[in-house]
């Protein structure tokens, strides 16, 4: 039996390589090392990741299969300051705010497992505002598409209709989620200011919540590669 | 290496105290396990209903006028998604994934109970907002289950008001739902299993939803996808999935979407959606099958690979839905290769069935027959599948009658069998009485019989080239009269099948009243969920102590013992050839 195995043959006699590997991944224990709360949410992330993907390639098939030419998104997404129109200028600074927020949520992390409550809420507020300014600046970009540009869902006036209904589709749908990891982050951060998880010393909520952050970011990385520099 | 006692550690359960905590707004994997069943077989009744309607006016085209054209679309729509999703989805997973997880695993409930209970609500949700298109003007979609673009948003298919709209969001909410129990099932198949409790220890059924569950977490998002994207051609007026088109001489707003988009997406869930059905169906039977042949599983960690298996490749053969679709026809090449690649693992799961009972101390109780009667009707729609499968005989089979018979009898008849065989089974641990033994026998005989009067004459339909879905076939050249005369028999088996299902409610009701007390493991079979202290199981379901895992879950008839049966809990004793241990590599 595995367990007296063990107890009696010691280090020694376990199975090397591979069979190693499926015997540990399969023995009478967690599977990972993690709390169930961890690998839940990984096992979720997992399963977004098919939806951000599938809308990644529903939006390159109707691109390929629209006959209309395809907006030209350094034109479109261009802003200009009292002179030349800058390419992607906006998008840029967005990104550039979510790709620290994942910084700032890394030392939120960090501080967590110091059991530094102050900080680690400081530092949750800080992800969760960065969050709020992307949200509120995608806000504005689609406020100027559809109010000055006349993109619509429907359609716009530079080319095909289905720039407008993946655009709106897929940045909403990330917007969305950027939205409920700002809540998500901020009652988190409540949590930890107001002692919660003092009683068990266990600050892995804060990391979990993290695993999500980082998640929507990297999907914006692949959607800012796909939608605006393609 | 250190053992980690996490099953041990403190699980924070709630203590239901009220009449309400304790049976409807409860967290409890058992109570939620049999409210997902009953909202499940509830709506799967009224799936059987409308097909009753609709087979009335088929076999009987010019006698009952119960239906029109439009409803008799309807129907068979709502008639196909209900039975997959809204039955045997959630059946399978919600209802006996929920109730077998923790049970055989060893667990007190599942890992997240609070995310369990919602999971319910969400489903129920759903189930109502799809049940409410009937009351909507226009009605329910008629678009056919597989809702293809464009015809499910165009003009003259009924119910593209807000029926076409309601389906939509419904199945959106389902997702929702299943992915909130979803995860509570992988987790605590991963996470939550008792000392003792290998991967390689637990009993195929478990295996079998845990691997369906993976497959609809992955396979799920492509139907949300679609329907999100349908959703919004049809409310905002994007055009996805909506290419150019003239509708009743008028030419529509939409232009330049891909309507084959759509059927990739919808096939991207579809075939995996076929393995979340089959996969517990295939463990749940392998189980059955094991107990009452008195004898182990045959191969049990082949059949456990081939589960892996055929859920790793659900998800690369979805176009052999799509050959006729026009796509690429080198994909027809690959996919061919894929399905009948899919075909070896499955081939392997049946010999191993059979030479499971090969030389067994074969009971023929009530679960056994059903079980052994899903061996047929497998076999059955599996060898037809092979047809489907090759890209050339698919052709002209393609939208016959020869599809429905084929899909019915492998993934309708075959897991509904399954269904009964999983609900006798269990049925004593459930609700602590015995059901009656000769209305299950009646049951299952005639079931087993109809559905074969039903399906079987379809196969040859299908052959004669009888299209599927058509309210009536008038007077048509290459359809001999004789089609109709089948076609009114099919009806007259469904009805009684159908009416048979009676046999079935009166033997649980009357059981669940007066049914005599059941013996806490009356299959002397060997799994945890036998071996509660408590039969039903109570909250928590194992007492003080965590039970030991010290085998595997096969051991029956092991030579030298005095029992023909040893739990999973009785710890290794001198003198007995070693049960076949999974848990050690030597």
């Amino acid at each position: 039996m595995s367990s007296e195995l063990t107890e009696s043959a010691g280090a020694a006699a376990l199975p090397q390589g591979f069979r190693g590997f499926a015997r540990d991944w399969t023995a009478d224990k967690q599977t990972f090392h993690v709390p169930w709360g961890k690998a839940m949410m990984w096992i979720f992330l997992l399963s977004d990741t098919f939806i951000f993907t599938l809308f990644l390639t529903s939006y390159m098939n109707v691109r390929m299969s629209t006959r209309v030419p395809w907006p030209n998104p350094s034109e479109v997404f261009a802003l200009s300051f009292g002179g030349d129109p800058i390419p992607l200028i906006l998008i840029a600074i967005m990104t550039f705010i979510l790709i620290t927020s994942s910084g700032t949520m890394a030392l939120a992390v960090n501080y967590g497992y110091r059991r530094d409550r102050a900080r680690t809420a400081a530092l949750m507020f800080v992800t969760a505002a960065f969050g709020a300014t992307f949200v509120g600046m995608q806000a504005f970009e689609w406020m100027k598409l559809i109010v000055d540009e006349g993109v619509r869902p429907w359609g716009n006036p530079m080319g095909a209709a289905q720039f407008g209904s993946t655009f709106f589709m897929i940045t909403g749908f990330h917007g969305f989620h950027v939205s409920c990891g700002v809540i998500y982050l901020a009652v988190i951060a409540l949590k930890v200011l107001r002692g919660d998880y003092e009683a068990s010393g266990n600050y892995e909520v804060v990391e979990i919540a993290g695993l999500y952050w980082h998640f929507v970011d990297l999907v914006w990385v692949f959607i800012f590669a796909f939608f605006y520099l393609w | 290496m250190a053992y980690v006692a996490i099953a041990d550690r403190d699980q924070h359960l709630h203590d239901p105290d009220t009449f309400i905590t304790k049976y409807i707004w409860s967290q409890d994997h058992k109570v939620i396990a049999i409210q997902y069943a009953l909202t499940a077989i509830f709506v799967g009744v009224v799936a059987l209903v409308l097909s009753l309607l609709f087979r009335l006016q088929l076999g009987f085209p010019d006698t009952f006028n119960l239906v029109d054209p439009n409803q008799y679309y309807q129907y068979v729509t709502m008639h196909g998604m209900i039975m997959v999703i809204y039955l045997l989805t959630a059946l399978f997973l919600g209802g006996f994934g929920n109730y077998l997880i923790p049970l055989m695993c060893g667990a007190r409930d599942m890992v997240f109970p609070y995310m369990n209970m919602l999971s319910f609500w969400v489903y129920l949700l759903s189930v109502i907002v799809l049940l409410a298109s009937f009351f909507v003007p226009g009605g329910p979609t008629g678009a056919g289950w597989t809702l293809y673009p464009p015809q499910a948003i165009s003009e003259g298919t009924p119910g593209i008001g807000g029926g076409i709209v309601l389906m939509l969001v419904s199945l959106a909410i389902f997702i929702v739902a299943f992915t909130m129990g979803g995860l509570n099932y992988v987790t605590t198949v991963l996470q939550a299993r008792t000392r003792g409790m290998t991967l390689m220890r637990m009993p195929l059924a478990v295996w079998g939803i845990f691997v369906a569950t993976i497959l609809g977490l992955l396979a799920f998002p492509a139907l949300l996808v679609a329907a999100v994207m349908m959703t919004l051609d049809r409310v905002v007026g994007t055009s996805f999935f909506m290419p150019e088109m003239l509708s009743l001489g008028r030419e529509l707003d939409y232009g330049g979407g891909s309507p084959i988009l759509f059927q990739h997406l919808f096939w991207f869930f579809g075939h995996p959606e076929v393995y979340i059905v089959a996969l517990p169906a295939f463990g749940i039977v392998s189980d059955v099958l094991s107990v009452h042949a008195r004898k182990n599983i045959f191969g049990y960690r082949m059949m456990v690979w081939a589960i892996v298996l055929i859920g790793a490749l659900s998800f690369v053969v979805w176009a052999h839905h799509m050959y006729v679709s026009g796509m690429n026809p080198y994909f027809g090449f690959f996919f061919a290769t894929t399905t009948l690649i899919i075909a070896v693992p499955t081939a392997l799961k049946v010999y191993n069935w059979i030479l499971t009972l090969w030389r067994g101390d074969i009971h023929l109780r009530v679960p056994m027959l059903f079980a052994i009667g899903f061996i047929f009707t497998f076999i059955h729609g599996g060898l037809t599948g092979l047809f489907l499968g090759n890209v050339t005989v698919d052709l002209p089979l393609s939208d016959t009658y020869f599809v429905v018979g084929h899909f019915h009898m492998v993934m309708g008849v075959s897991p509904v069998l399954v269904v009964f065989a999983a609900i006798y089974h269990w049925f004593p641990k459930i609700t602590g009485r015995m059901f009656n033994e000769a209305l299950g026998k009646a049951h299952f005989w005639l079931t087993l019989l109809g559905t074969y009067s039903i399906y079987l004459p379809m196969h040859y339909l299908g052959i004669l080239g009888v299209p599927r879905r058509y309210y009536a076939y008038g007077d048509t050249d290459f359809i001999p009269a004789s089609a109709q005369t089948l076609n009114s028999g099919i009806t007259v088996a469904a009805l009684i099948v159908a009416a048979v299902q009676v046999l079935f409610f009166v033997n649980v009701i009357w059981s669940l009243w007066r049914g005599p007390k059941a013996d806490p493991n009356p299959w002397r079979a060997t799994t945890l969920e036998w071996l509660t202290p408590d039969t039903p199981p109570k909250h928590g379901n194992w007492g003080p102590e965590l039970p030991e895992v010290h085998r595997w879950p096969y051991d029956y008839s092991v030579p030298g013992e005095a029992e023909d049966f040893i739990p999973q809990t009785e710890p290794p004793h001198a003198g007995v050839v070693a049960g076949r241990d999974h848990g050690v590599h030597h």
